[in-house]
């Protein structure tokens, strides 16, 4: 059936619409930001002078910025890394190796996915305290590293994998590092992009965990970094916007090049219930 | 393969298994079976974070919440913020069905809605905080304006500064309390939370749903005379059960949990404690009261909501058939 014009334009216009929506208040965060100090509170949007200034000024302000930058990079990354390297191996187990008690195990990891995070963050800042783990990168990736969804939905891409190809390369010798590392995994890419995209977005925009975590100012990610300019630094709504647009560029970057990814792991995600 | 064979394929995947499982499996015992078995504990104790001594109290966290007058407004609040839930609902499935027709750039209008959810943090909450600036912020601008230009002679929602709410609840209390009638800071952070969430993953879902359903049943409904509502109604909706059923679920699981960034970053609880949801609670009494004891106890109190949803949803719901 195709779509007869009219409708056809109505249905453009009102996404369009919608889309304006979705895009004006970051084009405020962008304008904001490139305002003086003394316009903020103006309500044009636009800067009567502009003032690209404010993103040299962020550093000045707040003399640790880079670090938090760099402190939430490192951290979103290891965290992806490890996340990515363990869920894969278990999910391996899960979807490709037969022992006794499989289902009963996996079950048990389905159950522990509802368990709010709340409920294991008191224990686990405690360990964390015993480990002398407190205000250490260990102590904001660790924890963080072992994902029971992770797990899943990789369990999930490598079920799709026909099983001859495990046991034709058994048969030409190779032992279950080699069909893990050679077979599956390469058949595996789409799943564990769309995990590494996830893990690094939820651990690049964590605030309650380094906000236990973390006491000393060098040790602080961005998330943390962005709330001083609202508090130490009343007023400089200037730079606290610039400050945020510069931390939305790295989600972005991921956004615009993983898209593809995202798309098919929300809608495979979703089989969890 | 003969059934001798396979038994012993069995025997010789254990050990590989086991080593393969072995990362994740300890990591999973650390910090998540042996948490939640450490918190289950702690909620039968006094434990603090001032002192190493601690005693067994039985019930009397649990019993205390009964009295804790805070402990119920913040249940409330945690619950008002579903009200938003079929607005989002709704907008998402509205999205879906736009973009499910043969249009062209199909995909550029969806990698545009889907960039709120995305990018969702702390950026986007500062930068809502000023977008909800009641003097200057951009969206009382525009209600102004348009207040204007209808010469409507109503004040201006006050947002993040006022406790008034759409039920009407009074902000001390559990009552309700018809001055109190307005949008307040809830409804401010409810509406950041349907511009992020509108265009996200609930939309994607609802996508791949309307992509499944058969289109001759469509065309089935076209042939007998429906319009597009009746056929909506009839064929799509009921098609698309499952799907809203798991969308639903999601989110009181989700909502029941949230609140924590928003109040921390936005309002810091305020006005009159308003925007405390259970999370940011739990948050206090461990970590700024530092009662272990009662903090661990309200989260397994938010558990139990979760897990009772989650049991309703193994109970009727049947979301393997969601994505094929």
């Amino acid at each position: 059936m195709k779509l007869q014009p009219w409708i056809a334009w109505t249905i453009y216009i009102v996404l369009a619409a919608i889309c304006i929506t979705t895009l004006v208040p970051f084009l405020w965060m962008v304008l904001t930001s490139l305002k003086p100090e003394s316009e903020v509170t103006n309500v044009d949007p636009f800067p009567h002078v502009w003032h690209p200034s404010n993103y040299r000024e962020v550093s000045s302000a707040a003399p640790f910025f880079g670090r938090y930058y760099l402190n939430s990079l490192f951290v979103a990354c290891w965290v992806t890394y490890l996340t990515v390297l363990s869920s894969s191996m278990a999910a391996f187990a899960f979807a490709r190796l037969r022992w006794p008690g499989r289902n009963t195990v996996f079950t048990l990891y389905l159950a522990t996915m509802m368990i709010p995070g709340v409920v294991t963050m008191i224990p686990n800042f405690a360990i964390m305290v015993k480990l002398q783990m407190l205000d250490t990168y260990s102590g904001l990736i660790i924890p963080a590293s072992f994902s029971a969804f992770g797990t899943f939905l990789l369990r999930q891409f490598m079920l799709g994998i026909p099983r001859a190809l495990d046991d034709a390369s058994v048969i030409d010798g190779a032992n279950a590092w080699q069909v893990f590392s050679d077979v599956i995994l390469p058949l595996t890419r789409p799943g564990l992009i769309t995990l590494a995209i996830f893990t690094f977005m939820g651990n690049y925009g964590s605030l309650l965990w380094p906000l236990i975590m973390v006491k000393s100012e060098s040790m602080r990610t961005l998330p943390i970094g962005l709330l001083q300019f609202d508090s130490v630094y009343d007023k400089a709504t200037h730079l606290m916007m610039a400050a945020s647009v510069m931390s939305v560029v790295p989600p972005l970057i991921l956004f615009i090049v993983g898209q593809k990814y995202l798309v098919k792991g929300i809608q495979l995600g979703a089989v969890k219930g | 393969m003969s059934a001798g064979s396979h038994r012993r394929r069995e025997k010789n995947d254990l050990v590989p298994a086991v080593l393969f499982l072995a990362p994740n499996f300890i990591g999973f015992l650390v910090f998540t079976a042996g948490p939640v078995f450490i918190s289950l504990m702690s909620s039968f104790t006094d434990r603090s974070l001032l002192t190493p001594q601690w005693q067994w109290v039985g019930f009397r966290n649990y019993q205390d919440m009964e009295t804790d007058s805070l402990f119920w407004i913040y249940l409330v609040n945690t619950a008002y913020y579903f009200i938003g839930l079929p607005i989002s609902m709704i907008g998402s499935l509205f999205l879906a069905s736009l973009l499910h027709q043969r249009i062209r750039a199909g995909a550029v209008f969806r990698t545009l809605l889907f960039l709120p959810s995305f990018t969702a943090g702390v950026a986007l909450m500062l930068l809502w905080k000023q977008l909800l600036n009641p003097d200057f912020g951009a969206i009382n601008a525009m209600l102004g304006s348009a207040f204007e230009h209808l010469h409507l002679n109503i004040g201006l929602p006050q947002w993040l500064n006022s406790t008034h709410n759409l039920m009407a609840i009074n902000p001390e209390r559990v009552r309700l309390d018809p001055p109190q009638f307005g949008l307040g800071a809830r409804d401010g952070l409810m509406l950041m939370g349907i511009w992020t969430g509108i265009g996200g993953g609930n939309m994607l879902l609802y996508l791949a749903a309307l992509t499944n359903i058969p289109e001759e049943l469509s065309e089935a409904a076209a042939l007998d005379g429906a319009g597009a509502w009746q056929s909506f109604r009839a064929v799509t909706w009921p098609q698309l059960a499952p799907t809203t059923f798991f969308i639903i679920v999601m989110s009181c699981i989700g909502g029941f949990q949230g609140g924590f960034d928003q109040a921390r970053v936005m309002t810091g609880g305020g006005p009159a404690k308003t925007t405390v949801t259970l999370a940011y609670y739990i948050y206090q009494k461990a970590f700024e009261q530092f009662q272990l004891g009662y903090a661990s106890a309200v989260s397994w109190v938010l558990f139990a909501l979760v897990l009772a949803i989650t049991l309703l949803n193994w109970r009727f719901g049947n979301s393997e058939d969601l994505v094929s």
